[in-house]
């Protein structure tokens, strides 16, 4: 089985979220890029596919070079193979374009994305991807198995989860619960000195324009300060008759 | 031309969201000076949908689509936006919506964007207003493309009451078996709880409860109201509660109009999650907890004093107020 797994370069969970050029632009500035979570549960997912049922793991980013380090970590993780498509992801559909050639060059099964970007939040690439390559599709997956061409899945779904059978080539949108978050992989020096050597390949982007642009950012406005009580009475009078939330 | 605007049902009834959807698409066609046409599958009754402004009702009435299926679904909605000839289709934030709306753009060569939190700030340029790093920030995109593509936030238009006609059709859209490649093979669903994504009220708790044994006060809060019951990433992880629970950056958003979280410390990535919720309240036992900065109203004590002494006066102004 070919698998290929999309690798989104994100801020750190933790960052402090700013931006520059007249709010035009996002603040780069002492931010800490890490593989997205959702992305990183997928590939944990695919390293299981390789070790117990064999299979080869790419994985691949649509960004410029800054975007290296990130398909390094990857590889240290155990990803073969990275590819990173030479152009700066502008909005969803012109990334899933991108990745529909690549996937179409490299004739992968499985493709694993993540259920959405911590960053921009579309959770539209995994979906359109699938589409473009008239593949199937399973968004929020939270457990997949494959024998042979036959995939089974689990998805969640508001207030449950729904088991899902379908066949490959399939796409997934995937999140925790593909793998649990301590399953998840440090790589360790030995891998960090094998990724060195793995290939990274720099392919040439495809004509695809973007097809939304994003014109400002904007912060939240700044919240007044917490009002402290100092029994259950006032909470509740609070909350009818203040807020008129209950 | 016309706005087109998909429409969930459960049990045979229109969703909450569903409504809202509508009343939303309503404020866009406005804008825009033109109608909207509701599409739903297997759906309740159209004139419910009528009073917030569709004034006309697609139904698609396919045995076959009795389960969700987004490639089918994604189909119906594209036939139905080339038919109507809808330059704007609104879809929500529901699992569902998220799961098909990508489809739909891809039939449709459409611009597409999620998470929107208000009407379009223009419709030409057509810019809409939408949140990003997970709640952190919001914005402003324009979609260039001639059908542009609406993933409503959740909770963020809210429900206006409008006057359409209403006028039910039937609609058969043409599938295929490609349509139906992936299939449900089962669902396991707690119907008598009210879920995450469309609860009003969320009461959440975290490490402070000491373990998964002190539950019951949480679930006991959540029935005097009427509310999801949600927890903190650590609590999903150690599994003293389910991951469906894990709310916050890499699990669920929620978007409810309170959301009380009980010992919770209030790490960023949870606050990410839980921006987008109107009232916040905090009780937790540490006054430094990072969450009173970013709540409204809080209770500086032991959850173990407090929230019992909350169920009782929340049963009492209960009784008293319904």
């Amino acid at each position: 089985m070919k698998i290929l797994v999309c690798i989104s370069h994100v801020p750190d969970t933790t960052s402090k979220i700013n931006f520059t050029d007249g709010d035009t632009k996002f603040d780069t500035n002492g931010v800490q890029f890490v593989i997205n979570p959702n992305d990183e549960f997928g590939l944990t997912r695919a390293m299981w596919f390789k070790e117990k049922q064999g299979a080869s793991v790419h994985v691949v980013n649509v960004g410029s070079a800054e975007t290296e380090p990130t398909l390094r970590k990857a590889l240290a993780i155990g990803a073969d193979e990275a590819i990173r498509v030479n152009t700066p992801a502008t909005d969803g559909y012109s990334v899933a374009k991108q990745l529909a050639a690549v996937v179409k060059d490299g004739g992968y099964d499985l493709v694993i994305g993540g259920r959405e970007s911590i960053d921009y939040n579309g959770g539209m690439v995994p979906g359109m991807l699938a589409q473009l390559l008239d593949a199937n599709f399973v968004n929020t997956c939270i457990s997949l198995e494959v024998e042979g061409t036959n995939a089974t899945a689990i998805r969640e779904i508001d207030g449950g989860k729904e088991t899902i059978k379908t066949s490959l080539p399939l796409v997934v949108g995937g999140q925790k619960g593909l793998v649990e978050e301590s399953d998840l992989r440090i790589p360790n020096m030995r891998g960090i000195m094998q990724a060195r050597s793995k290939p990274l390949h720099v392919k040439e982007a495809v004509d695809a324009s973007a097809e939304t642009t994003t014109v400002s950012f904007e912060k939240p406005a700044a919240k007044g300060a917490v009002k402290l009580v100092d029994n259950v009475d006032d909470l509740i009078n609070l909350l009818h008759n203040e807020a008129k939330v209950i | 031309m016309s706005v087109l605007v998909y429409t969930e049902s459960e049990d045979g009834k229109f969703k909450k969201i569903a409504l809202e959807a509508v009343s939303y698409a309503k404020g866009i066609a406005d804008m825009m000076g033109t109608s909207v046409t509701a599409i739903s599958v297997n759906g309740g009754d159209a004139s419910a949908l009528a009073g917030y402004g569709a004034d006309k009702v697609l139904e698609v009435s396919n045995d076959k689509l009795n389960n969700f299926n987004a490639a089918a679904y994604a189909d119906a909605v594209a036939q139905a936006a080339k038919a109507e000839g809808a330059k704007v289709v609104v879809l929500t934030s529901s699992a569902d919506s998220k799961f098909m709306a990508p489809l739909v753009a891809v039939n449709l060569e459409a611009g597409y964007v999620a998470n929107v939190t208000a009407l379009p700030v223009s419709a030409a340029p057509f810019k809409v207003t939408h949140t990003v790093f997970t709640n952190k920030a919001f914005a402003t995109s324009e979609i260039t493309t001639d059908v542009k593509i609406i993933g409503l936030g959740k909770n963020a238009y809210g429900l206006k009451e409008n006057s359409g006609s209403g006028a039910a059709e039937a609609f058969s859209p043409s599938l295929s078996d490609a349509d139906f490649k992936t299939e449900v093979v089962s669902v396991d669903k707690a119907t008598d709880k009210v879920t995450i994504a469309d609860a009003e009220i969320v009461v959440s708790a975290g490490r402070g409860l000491k373990g998964p044994e002190n539950w019951g006060m949480i679930e006991e809060m959540a029935d005097i109201l009427g509310a999801a019951t949600a927890c903190s990433k650590p609590v999903s992880d150690m599994g003293w509660r389910p991951h469906g629970e894990h709310v916050g950056q890499t699990g669920k958003p929620v978007a409810s109009n309170l959301y009380i979280a009980i010992g919770i410390s209030g790490a960023i990535q949870h606050l990410a999650g839980i921006n987008s919720s109107k009232v916040k309240v905090v009780i937790n036992n540490d006054p430094e907890a990072p969450f009173f900065k970013a709540a409204d109203y809080g209770i500086v004590g032991d959850a173990f004093e407090i929230v019992p002494q909350l169920n009782e006066k929340l049963k009492a102004f209960k009784a008293n107020n319904s």
